[in-house]
């Protein structure tokens, strides 16, 4: 078990640091460096500031190192805390964030509560009445859920609310009164009721794999022979099913819901996007095109590391559950 | 107490019925049984059959338009659907009615008003706009039209028009090339990595293998679309249409890789402890021999299968990217360029009819997944 | 005591079949036989047929598709007051209380997959105590005590750990003996062995079947011992069931099978058992052809196409009944001891099923 996390631990060191290195080449691709950037900013405010002065603040900076020189300053700056300052906002980038990562976080977490909630059950019915109506009505929603890319099912919903409820935004998260208060617990709870909907949009196309997923493994753990013995021994049908084979496919369940986590936040970007969420989405496009170089590295690299954070503790749940792994017994299974 | 310690009866096996069906499946080649399989499959087969239209829009985009997709006119701005008509005073005649504009006084919006007494005739096969089929041969015929002094850019608007004045069928026709393609490309660029990286990590394991694994284990906690994003807006805003086209195909299929040498690893994994592989080496066959001519037939059908899987996660993608405005940009035509101008929800309440290229979207990825599932449950056929 | 001669399971005539879009699988098509109380009943045959789905039959646990289209299933019981009763399972609803009742508590069954058989997320003693509360009112302490005694008695060594261990963590043979605890916790009069000792190695084969020999002469138990293996016959059972295709061929003493087999096949079986006292170099005797496809029996006796006694015209027209023989105990379903009737051919007993 020791050596399970040791190394689900390691893989997720790896990756921070494959994030940075990929965060930081994202930030070089643009043309220009922060100089250049800084330069335009200071003109578009009327101070010019001349090749030697821009030369300068390059030395200054250490923009005239080698790149992987930078590279470690931009890691050590961070790690005393300093992620550099935003062009746009002119204010330092962990200002600029606030809340929106935190909120990012919550989102995606409410679209994973979301898809337990709802694909457990359907998958176990969908597995337990094969071929049955319901059975039927919910493969078709689940490929209907598959089909539509989560960006669109917000659109369609705000068009349906725009159209049908005259609602001028929907599914922001917070009501127009807690929007700037600072948190509270009734803060909290407006959130809360507000969590529905995005999480409902972000979480279709997983609810709807994860029933399918349900579905195969349980109608699959159905034959096996502890499910005879179970009901052998007199067990009434329905706690045969629920206690025995369910069980067993909740491993699987579980572990993809987990390797669903990377989309989620993946998604919740372009939905962020669409829906004007106050997350992190709306604030890394407009980074990117404005170029505004260490906002947008900043956040994605943060992205990255909660990401591996999230998977991270994912993977000790589902350890936790399992007791083969638990006590050790690699390649039973 | 009887004699003989251990077992007993030899356990029969069971021979295949000896009438004619077994002699058939038993003689049937591994690609005839998939397509026996494949057959049974009702929704996998219609799925097929409508991307094979799909594919027809691609290749003959430009006869099925009618219009000239680049041509703006403001007058025509957001003009909603105008439906043909089929049938006049009971004859078979299609036709559309005219549209006369004019200022609102109040609103000083454009509003259209339709004129029914004004019937344009709706032809088939006639000629419009001019455009060269197949890339090569000049021609101008589209698949309906009107009669001159009438022109279809003016008259027809079957799904309405978007803020430009231009013709929403025609333009999702284009649409429809571009995307589908893209998907294709990126898939194939996909399978390339994937199986030249799964292949190696599943042929010769060891170190090679863990390190390849760990790549894509990280590749793939890493959300996508921010580096997606990233990478896009990296690209220059002046560069070619078509050296964009290259460049998203590529990045989205850097990541699709990890997906297909997974999928490809695993297949080659498990064949390489079969015994057939094992008595090819006994036989003495080469390396070569034994992975081109004894396991890649073995587990191709599968690969089939998880590639035309693989392409609805392409298409969405690409429609993403250029939904954003980080992808393709006008004057390409994709489904996601062409849902650019739903961005906000005001001009959705308005023009409804813009979001139509959604429609397109889903039912391409309906049907992928429905082949594609179709596929992988004929690829089984002994499963 | 008078009950000793009235078998506690009557098996008549039963069919159970499984419906399938490609045909009908005649899995057990009239099959029939008695078990008495406080003896071992062997039931022997090839892979495919119809022991397994007998044993589910009795249990009322086949697998859909699978019905049972005809027979009866008659289980004896003493009542309270000293009183015999009689209930048939085939009339019983399967998912009904009564039947639930009966399973584990009446009728138990192990199988052949000890490491299959259990749950592996669940805990032995979890599953032992669940059985346990389920068919009489205990808490969890004393089911607990009850589930540790038992361990006890089947030999566990060391039940007070192993009751809160997984599955995996035990090794074949225990996990076996497990098996066999926990089937026993209910105290049944029945206990339905489906090849219990196939998938374990020879020395604790002998261990288990010592066992299950031990418990049944101290519970007075009666045992349905399901297996393909004769030797495993020879020394447990006191009756045989010989089966071919559903149907039983041949029933008798365990002696009478052995020393004077009547049945064309079950001479064969027992001439296929390899003979440490042969001559070097003797080819092994094996039974020619192979076990029809189940969607393709053939006509009358479904033995006739390898059967080396096979009489044209008859064996393939008319179908046996199994029948009494005058002298032994022994009953046969052939025609080299009876004669057919005219209204047995395959086809009349067909529509008549």
């Amino acid at each position: 078990m020791l050596a399970y996390i040791v190394r689900r631990f390691f893989v997720a060191i790896l990756t921070v640091v494959a994030a940075a290195i990929l965060s930081f080449i994202v930030m070089q691709l643009p043309p220009g460096d922060f100089v250049t950037s800084y330069t335009a900013l200071l003109q578009a405010q009327g101070t010019v500031l001349t090749a030697e002065d821009q030369e300068a603040i390059r030395i200054q900076y250490g923009l005239d190192r080698p790149l992987y020189i930078q590279f470690f300053r931009w890691v050590e700056q961070m790690t005393k805390g300093n992620f550099g300052i935003s062009f746009e906002y002119n204010r330092p980038v962990t200002e600029v964030i606030g809340d929106r990562l935190m909120l990012t976080m919550v989102v995606s977490v409410a679209a994973i509560i979301f898809i337990w909630i709802v694909a457990l059950p359907i998958g176990i019915y969908s597995a337990v009445r094969q071929y049955s109506i319901g059975d039927y009505i919910f493969t078709f929603i689940g490929f209907l859920g598959v089909a539509i890319p989560n960006f669109m099912l917000a659109l369609i919903m705000l068009y349906v609310g725009f159209k049908y409820f005259g609602a001028q935004q929907i599914g922001g998260l917070f009501s127009l009164e807690y929007q700037i208060e600072p948190w509270s617990w009734a803060k909290v709870w407006d959130l809360i009721k507000h969590l529905p909907l995005p999480a409902f949009i972000l979480g279709m196309a997983g609810t709807a794999e994860l029933i399918r997923i349900m579905r195969a493994n349980l109608l699959d753990e159905v034959r096996k022979p502890y499910v005879v013995t179970a009901r052998a021994r007199g067990l009434a049908e329905t706690r045969v099913i629920l206690k025995y084979p369910v069980r067993a496919a909740l491993n699987p369940f579980a572990s993809t819901v987990g390797y669903l986590f990377p989309f989620i936040v993946s998604g919740s970007i372009i939905v962020s996007l669409v829906l004007s969420l106050p997350t992190v989405g709306p604030l890394l496009f407009k980074a990117l095109i404005a170029q505004d170089l260490f906002l947008a590295g900043t956040i994605l690299l943060m992205l990255a590391v909660l990401t591996v954070i999230g998977t991270f503790v994912s993977d000790l749940i589902l350890m936790w559950i399992d007791p083969r792994i638990r006590f050790g017994v690699e390649g039973e299974r | 107490m009887a004699q003989g310690v251990n077992d007993a009866v030899p356990t029969q096996t069971l021979d295949p019925v000896q009438t004619e069906a077994a002699d058939r499946i038993s003689m049937a080649t591994q690609w005839q049984l998939m397509w026996w399989r494949f057959k049974k499959h009702r929704v996998a087969g219609a799925s097929g059959i409508i991307l094979l239209g799909f594919y027809l829009i691609v290749i003959f985009a430009e006869f099925f338009a009618y219009a000239n997709p680049l041509e703006s006119e403001a007058q025509r701005s957001l003009l909603p659907p105008q439906p043909i008509h089929w049938f006049d005073q009971g004859q078979f005649s299609p036709h559309v009615f005219a549209l006369s504009g004019r200022r609102d006084p109040q609103t000083f919006k454009r509003v259209y008003e339709v004129d029914p007494n004004v019937k344009i005739p709706v032809r088939f096969f006639t000629e419009g706009f001019e455009y060269k089929l197949l890339g090569l041969i000049p021609a101008n015929r589209h698949v309906i039209g009107v009669d001159p002094p009438y022109r279809a850019e003016d008259t027809i608007f079957v799904f309405g028009t978007d803020l430009n004045g231009r013709d929403l069928w025609s333009r999702l026709s284009y649409a429809t090339r571009i995307s589908l393609t893209i998907g294709l490309v990126g898939v194939a660029l996909s399978l390339f990595l994937g199986i030249l990286l799964g292949g190696v990590s599943g042929l010769y394991g060891g170190v090679i293998d863990t390190i390849i694994q760990r790549v894509i284990e990280i590749l793939r906690s890493i959300p996508t679309i921010p580096l997606w994003m990233g990478l896009a807006a990296a690209m220059p805003r002046e560069w070619p249409i078509t050296r964009i086209y290259f460049f998203i195909t590529i990045i989205i299929s850097l990541i699709g890789w990890t997906v297909m040498a997974r999928v490809i690893r695993g297949r080659f994994l498990s064949l390489r402890e079969e015994d057939f592989v094992t008595a090819a080496e006994l036989a003495g066959a080469s390396q070569l021999r034994i992975i081109f001519r004894h396991m890649v037939p073995s587990f191709l059908s599968h690969i089939i299968a998880a590639t035309t899987l693989a392409i609805p996660a392409m298409i969405i993608a690409e429609t993403s990217l250029s939904f954003l405005g980080l992808g393709l940009r006008p004057p390409a035509m994709s489904w996601g360029v062409l849902l650019q101008q739903a961005q906000n929800i005001q001009a959705v309440a308005i023009s409804p009819w813009l979001l139509i290229p959604a429609f397109p979207v889903i039912i391409a990825v309906l049907a992928f997944n429905f082949l594609g599932d179709g596929l992988r449950d004929a690829a089984d056929p002994y499963g | 005591m008078a009950n000793q001669e009235r078998p506690i399971l009557s098996v008549k005539n039963l069919k159970t079949y499984f419906h399938q879009d490609e045909g009908t699988v005649r899995a057990v098509d009239g099959a029939s036989f008695d078990l008495l109380p406080g003896k071992t009943l062997g039931i022997v045959g090839e892979s495919g047929c119809g022991k397994s789905v007998t044993a589910r039959s009795i249990l009322r646990i086949v697998d859909r598709p699978g019905r049972i289209e005809a027979g009866e299933i008659i289980l004896r019981r003493q009542l309270a007051n000293g009183q015999a009763e009689e209930i048939d399972l085939t009339q019983l609803n399967e998912n009904s209380r009564e039947i639930r009742s009966i399973r584990g508590d009446e009728i138990a069954l192990i199988f052949q997959e000890p490491m299959t058989s259990f749950s592996a997320f669940h805990t032995i003693g979890n599953q032992m105590i669940e059985a346990i509360r389920l068919h009489r009112d205990a808490s969890k302490k004393e089911a607990r005590a009850h589930a540790l005694e038992m361990l006890r008695l089947v030999g566990i060594p060391n039940p007070e750990r192993r009751i809160d261990e997984y599955s995996f963590q035990l090794s074949g043979g225990l996990r076996q003996r497990v098996m066999i605890a926990l089937a026993l916790s209910s105290d049944p009069d029945i206990l339905i062995a489906d090849e219990p000792t196939t998938a374990l190695d020879v020395t604790t084969q002998a261990q288990v079947l010592d066992l299950m020999r031990h418990l049944q002469q101290e519970r007075n138990l009666s045992i349905i011992l399901i297996t393909h293996n004769m030797g495993v016959i020879a020394e447990m059972t006191d009756d045989v069931v010989v089966m071919y295709l559903g149907r039983v061929v041949e029933t008798g003493p365990v002696e009478a099978i052995f020393h004077s087999p009547k049945h064309p096949y079950t001479q064969a079986l027992l001439r296929s058992i390899p003979n440490i006292l042969a001559e070097p170099r003797t080819k092994l005797a094996t039974i020619s052809g192979s076990i029809p496809h189940p969607y393709n029996r053939p006509r009358g006796c479904p033995f006739y196409p390898r059967c080396p006694e096979f009489m044209p015209g008859v064996c393939d027209t008319y179908e046996p009944q199994l029948q009494s023989l005058a002298v032994t105990d022994q009953r046969v379903s052939c025609f080299l001891y009876h004669q057919p009737l005219p209204d047995q051919t395959t086809e009349q007993q067909d529509h008549r099923g």
